[in-house]
């Protein structure tokens, strides 16, 4: 059998997450195939097809699927699926909120956010926010899987030549209708990519302040995170959330300032390769997980890096 | 219009969860339990659906061990009229869940059925998705605002790049993301009137559908610990360290 991963797409533009998902696959031994659905899709598709390692890319192009309704999304799919034992996505909002339509359809369990394959039906997923591993079997003819990005590196994006093959889509199910979207717009890198996360806490005290992470984090080719409390205060949007509930992330260099390390915190960044907190309180949380710890007022520290960094270059 | 709304028992969030010393599941004697907090959230847009006069009745719905009914018990301090509780001991898994919803709502054919995006025990967030699915219903999941108007329900999502917003036909499932909402806490004069409301317990049998696990559990472990690094003493030794021994920037 194969398996078939379903591509992330916002915009038209393949998200390099389907990559990671596209490793997972691989790794399950079988053919990989790639699935672009939505409408005026094109240059995703050509991109997926440029995937190194996959068989063959199909494209579910209709205006219907735009904006990835899944009501419209979910029927076209359960009939695909039926061909794979395998049907694999990143754990992306996308795909948390499609995978489980097509689970509940073919009568099969979904399995949220693997981190490891260990044979084509034995996984190991987090739960309670990362704090216990759960190593689990499959029981089901079709598995349903989001892949949790971080736990598997990205394949090639490059390299590929897979044959493109249209499938038929469905029609609107009428159900649900696009209103509008305020999608963030940002020179930095995406959060789950960057290969450093500047994230800020309650301790900034407003959005205004988050400048001084900004500063810092152009300086490093960075992105800015946050902790639920900064959201929650206004200081900054919601897809800044960094957590259990929010984004998890991976980053060679993860600096922590002014957050204090819940649990819930911890969650979405504690598999970073460095960690660096900074924080007034000398008992804060967060320093139990900090590769380097610098107790200090952060709005003194931080211009400060800054500045040293503007030295050594 | 009815609304019904899904609260699960899960380990309170703020507890540090433990495995068992053999491996087959997570330490649950003597740890505090409370209602997921996404659900609190759930019935909470409920309540305020029924005090803006959109919604007629609030019915609390949990399946799970005797137990389940504390939490139903807290969802109709904060105002839900009334409690259905399916029994069982049974591992439940979010397939299960959804058919046991599926035959509950085909009953009492509410107008939206509001859940927790995801339960902070199994970290699944598919039970809502799921429902939807098996009612070919359309879904919100992860709002953030719900408006209620002309038998449309307009739900604005949180997803990765920011927010959209839908316009989703009723009957429509909902699920919550943390800022749809602040719960609010039960009045004691709320939780004594609690008691008196109904709390309807009835069997799988009754439902007539198979909860029956499809995932095994073969072991859960703690994860590696991360060790604690070095604290240093100012910004210039952070940046000699990430350069030359982290060697990051
Ligand atoms: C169901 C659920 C899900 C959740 N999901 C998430 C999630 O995904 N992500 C998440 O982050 N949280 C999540 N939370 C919330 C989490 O429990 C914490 O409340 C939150 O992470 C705290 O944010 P914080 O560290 O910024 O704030 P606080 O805990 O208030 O910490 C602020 C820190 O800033 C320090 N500080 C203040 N001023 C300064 C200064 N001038 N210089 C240096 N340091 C300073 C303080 O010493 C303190 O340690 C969730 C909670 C629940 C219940
Ligand atoms: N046993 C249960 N009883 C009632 N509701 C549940 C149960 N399990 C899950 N739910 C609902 O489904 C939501 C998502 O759970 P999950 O898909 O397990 O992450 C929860 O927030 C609840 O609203």
């Amino acid at each position: 059998m194969a398996s078939l991963v379903i591509a992330e797409i916002v915009d038209g533009i393949l998200k390099p997450t389907t990559l990671n998902a596209v490793t997972a696959a691989l790794q399950l031994g079988d053919a990989v195939d790639v699935l672009v659905a939505g409408h005026e899709i094109q240059t995703a598709a050509a991109a997926a097809a440029r995937i190194a390692g996959i068989r063959t890319v199909l494209v579910l192009d209709a205006a219907p699927l735009a904006h990835d309704l899944v009501e419209n999304l979910t029927p076209p799919l359960v009939a695909l699926a039926r061909r794979y034992s395998h049907v694999l996505a990143p754990a992306t909002t996308q795909g948390k909120n499609l995978l489980p339509r097509i689970a509940a359809l073919l009568d099969v369990a979904q399995i949220s956010e693997i981190v490891a394959i260990q044979g084509p039906d034995v996984f190991v997923r987090p739960i309670y926010a990362g704090n216990v591993l759960a190593t689990i079997q499959s029981t089901d003819a079709i598995k349903i899987i989001t892949v949790r990005t971080t736990a598997f590196e990205a394949t090639a994006a490059e390299g590929g030549s897979a044959a493109i093959e249209a499938v038929t889509a469905g029609d609107d199910a009428g159900l649900s209708r696009f209103v509008g979207q305020n999608l963030a717009k940002s020179e930095r890198p995406e959060l789950t990519g960057a290969r450093v996360v500047i994230s800020g806490g309650r301790g900034l005290q407003s959005g205004e302040n988050f400048k001084l992470l900004e500063t810092l984090a152009d300086k490093l080719g960075g992105a800015v995170g946050a902790s639920r409390a900064a959201v929650d205060a206004g200081y900054v949007p919601n897809d800044y959330q960094v957590g259990q509930t929010g984004k998890i992330v991976a980053p060679e260099l993860y600096i922590a300032v002014g957050i204090s390390g819940a649990i819930q915190h911890l969650a979405g960044m504690k598999d970073s390769k460095v960690i660096v907190a900074i924080n007034k309180d000398e008992d804060a949380p967060i320093f139990q997980v900090a590769d380097y710890g610098l107790v200090a007022d952060l709005f003194k520290a931080v211009p400060e890096l800054t500045d040293e960094l503007d030295r050594g270059r | 219009m009815k609304v019904l709304v899904a609260v699960k028992r899960v380990i309170d969030y703020n507890v540090k969860v433990r495995v068992k010393a053999d491996g087959s599941a997570v330490e649950t004697a003597n740890v505090k339990f409370s209602m997921n907090p996404f659900d609190e959230i759930a019935i909470e847009e409920a309540v305020r659906l029924k005090e803006a006069g959109i919604a007629t009745e609030v019915i609390a719905v949990s399946l799970g061990i005797t137990a389940a009914q504390e939490t139903l018990r807290t969802a109709l301090a904060m105002g839900a009229d009334r409690a259905i509780h399916v029994v069982t001991d049974l591992e439940l898994q979010p397939l299960a869940v959804a058919k046991a919803l599926k035959v509950i709502a085909a009953r009492e054919q509410p107008g939206l059925i509001i859940l927790g995006k995801q339960a902070i025990d199994d970290d699944a967030n598919q039970t809502g998705q799921m429902l939807a699915a098996l009612l070919n219903w359309a879904q919100g999941t992860f709002a953030s605002k719900v408006v209620i108007a002309d038998g449309t329900a307009t739900v604005t999502r949180e997803v990765d790049g920011g927010s959209e917003t839908l316009a989703l036909t009723l009957p429509a499932v909902i699920t919550t993301d943390l800022r749809l909402n602040e719960p609010r806490y039960a009045s004691l004069p709320n939780i004594m009137k609690a008691k008196k409301k109904p709390i309807t317990a009835m069997t799988p049998e009754d439902l007539g559908v198979d909860l029956a696990p499809r995932l095994r559990t073969i072991k859960v472990t703690e994860p590696d610990k991360r060790q604690a690094g070095v604290k240093v003493p100012d910004v210039a030794a952070l940046v000699d360290l990430l350069t030359n021994q982290a060697r990051v920037i």
